[in-house]
């Protein structure tokens, strides 16, 4: 080991800790209290739902690629669906390009807030935990008012959507919907307004564009570095992004303050989305909701659909048999984890919580790995969140 | 099970125990519904702090450990390992189908689960994921069971 | 019109074009002039690399490199066959720096041995699965794992 190896201590973030649910390694090897490298490890997760989908039919691996991620829930469907749809060169009717919006939307609402929620925790602000957590149980009512479940909704199918969304009910939908404006509109102003929050998060953390693009990040983590990329608005076949009104919110700094407000600004036009695409219904026949789809033919398709962390990539190959014969899946996170090694090097470690947290990782979609290398454990995860969390409070006293 | 009960009998601990229960969570190879769902629990709408019910960071100040997730090989060796030093009697509970019986991940070559073929389980609470609702039961359930 | 582009751009070393329909293209190329195409695709056309996925085809290796156009919503596939006794490719993690972890999996799953990466090294399997045995691998089953 070389002089400088010596002097740096290895922390290790993970494996297993309470707050982050899932499991990875992250290794950071530090002087003093500066980060100098991070080391990344995955596959904990590891579920070999690749090769599971192999002997499984069309129609069962909608309801497996589902189970890839609790969060992203719709998202690996949505994208699944696409793929199949674009082998076979299959259209689908309005009313199901609008229903698969308003899942796909109810979903990055729920998937924000829960991030906020944690984020919220991580720097220390538990009350912002709770009250994230309260207003993510509206949107889950919602779905569950839909769909039968408060997770793993079930509504993709080849060919259009499973469930229909009943015209007598919309009205009560969009009030429900509609009512989350207020709550937003309130973490907008807390985010942007709160010193404290400004504090511990601007300049935290930079990922400049041209890492952002040579990493090839995705999501609100590249629309945070100025990078305006989006599947829906870019890529909108099959459903119902391009016909209703919504922007794409981006900005340039590459902080993590700029992720925050990135995903703050997307509530707000989900929630936009979720209402036109409602009201658009009450014209639409009921009912109409799928195409007959008799044969998948072979081939091989392309399905991309941005989920609530970036684009979701499906690839799947078919021989002309009723499974597939190559199913490649890629979640937003396999690309988004990676900038971390750049993004966090010459920061505080007690930002490292932050700033490791603020690509949304979701393990369970990149199937991670894990090992541990030598080196002495200066802070173990508890410590660091700790750090993180004294950090707030030592910025508090000073405004 | 059979471990629970006999360290229950012998040092009387299951009364102390169930009065205030902290739990320890352990997930591997999930897709962190369940998880979520335990976080959920958490939250002001169905609110478990008020029994009492915290989550510890260590294995060692747990009463209760909750299991989720398929269980791949790198966590199986960490399940076992967990298991071994927690101090006993701990009660385990499966939550979720994938670790209740591997769900749909069953036949994948990376899964070395469900939790009962590496640990003893003392309760399974069913779902995908199981509702905040479902957990409340489950857990009563292995209250009582660690009065008894 | 970026299709137009790029088939100007990559010239004679393409040696199949199929247009699958308005958004879709496979183009087959040779592996000696893949590094120059990457460097063609992403650094002047500036198309962002999407992921690569590789594919055992009972008789040979395919791996598919998948190139996004987000401005006209195209995707452009670069197709390439390998031997199946001796799967080898140029790494292109030098000029993208995001291919890094792709080319690991692919090496770990699949067996094709990238020449040129900084450092081959397991991603997502423990360090104690056999060498040799590619659970991607259409030859694969459950029960060449190893053991708990």
């Amino acid at each position: 080991m070389s002089k400088d190896q010596k002097r740096r201590t290895i922390i290790p973030i993970g494996p297993y800790h309470p707050l982050q649910e899932e499991p990875e390694f992250f290794e950071l090897e530090v002087e003093g209290e500066t980060v100098k490298k991070l080391n990344i490890h995955i596959g904990y997760n590891h579920r070999s739902i690749e090769k599971l989908s192999e002997s499984k039919h069309f129609d069962q691996v909608t309801f497996l690629v589902e189970r890839i991620c609790g969060i992203c829930s719709t998202s690996h469907p949505f994208a699944y669906v696409q793929a199949v749809e674009d082998l076979a060169g299959i259209e689908i009717p309005e009313r199901a390009k609008y229903i698969r919006c308003i899942i796909g939307e109810l979903e990055r609402l729920h998937s924000h807030l829960l991030w906020l929620g944690l984020a919220g925790h991580f720097i220390g602000y538990n009350t912002l935990w709770m009250w994230a957590w309260k207003y993510r149980e509206i949107v889950l009512d919602i779905c569950e008012q839909i769909s039968g479940n408060r997770n793993h909704y079930a509504m993709m199918i080849i060919g259009g959507v499973r469930r229909d969304i009943f015209n007598k009910e919309i009205d009560e939908l969009i009030k429900k919907t509609e009512s989350l404006n207020g709550p937003l509109n309130m973490f907008k102003g807390a985010a942007i307004d709160d010193p404290v929050i400004g504090a511990r998060t601007r300049g935290v953390g930079i990922l400049t564009k041209e890492n952002a693009i040579n990493y090839c990040v995705l999501g609100p983590t590249a629309r945070a570095s100025g990078i305006d990329i989006d599947s829906r608005r870019d890529s909108p076949h099959n459903s119902a992004y391009d016909l209703v009104e919504w922007n794409v919110p981006v900005l340039t700094d590459g902080d993590v303050f700029a992720k925050v407000v990135v995903r703050i600004l997307e509530m707000l036009e989900s929630v936009k989305i979720i209402t036109q695409s409602l009201d658009r219904l009450r014209d639409l026949k009921e009912g109409d909701i799928q195409t007959e789809v008799r044969e998948i033919p072979a081939g091989e398709g392309i399905g991309t659909y941005e989920a609530p962390r970036g684009e979701v990539f499906h690839y799947v190959r078919s021989n002309g048999g009723n499974t597939p014969f190559r199913h490649k899946i890629r979640a937003p996170s396999y690309m988004n984890i990676l900038s971390n090694e750049v993004a966090v090097i010459g920061g505080d470690i007690a930002d490292a919580c932050i700033t490791l947290a603020a690509v949304d990782p979701c393990y369970c979609c990149t199937d991670r790995m894990q090992a541990v290398e030598g080196g002495k454990i200066k802070y173990d995860w508890k410590q660091l969140l700790k750090l993180s969390q004294e950090k707030t409070e030592k910025i508090k006293k000073e405004i | 099970m059979k471990q629970v009960e006999h360290y229950t009998k012998a040092m009387n601990k299951g009364k102390i125990l169930s009065r205030s229960i902290w739990v320890f969570h352990f997930c591997s190879a999930a897709c962190n519904n369940c998880d979520i769902e335990i976080l959920d629990a958490l939250t002001p709408r169905f609110d478990l702090e008020r029994f009492g019910i915290k989550l510890v960071g260590s294995i060692k100040h747990a009463d209760c450990m909750l299991t989720s997730g398929a269980i791949s090989r790198k966590g199986a060796t960490r399940l076992k390992f967990l298991y071994d030093i927690a101090p006993k009697p701990i009660a385990v509970v499966a939550i979720g189908a994938c670790a209740c019986s591997g769900g749909i991940f069953q036949s994948g070559y990376n899964i070395y689960g469900p939790v009962d073929r590496i640990i003893p389980v003392d309760a399974y609470i069913p779902g995908c994921p199981p509702r905040p609702e479902a957990l409340i039961d489950g857990i009563v359930k292995v209250v009582k069971k660690l009065r008894a | 019109m970026i299709e137009k582009k790029v088939k100007e751009a990559l010239g004679n070393k393409i040696v199949k074009w199929e247009k699958k329909n308005e958004r879709r293209y496979y183009i087959e190329i040779k592996k000696e002039d893949l590094e120059e195409i990457a460097k063609m695709l992403f650094n002047d056309l500036k198309l962002r690399f999407s992921i690569a996925s590789g594919v055992d085809t009972i008789d040979h290796f395919e791996i598919l490199y998948h190139f996004s156009c987000d401005e006209e919503d195209k995707f452009f596939s670069l197709r390439l066959r390998l031997d199946k006794k001796k799967p080898e490719a140029p790494s292109i993690s030098g000029i993208i720096t995001a291919a890094k972890w792709i080319e690991r999996e692919m090496w770990e799953l699949l067996g094709i041995n990238f020449v040129g990466h900084p450092g081959l090294k397991r991603l997502l399997l423990t360090d104690d699965w056999p060498k040799g045995v590619c659970p991607l691998r259409k030859d694969f089953t459950n029960e060449q794992r190893p053991k708990a």
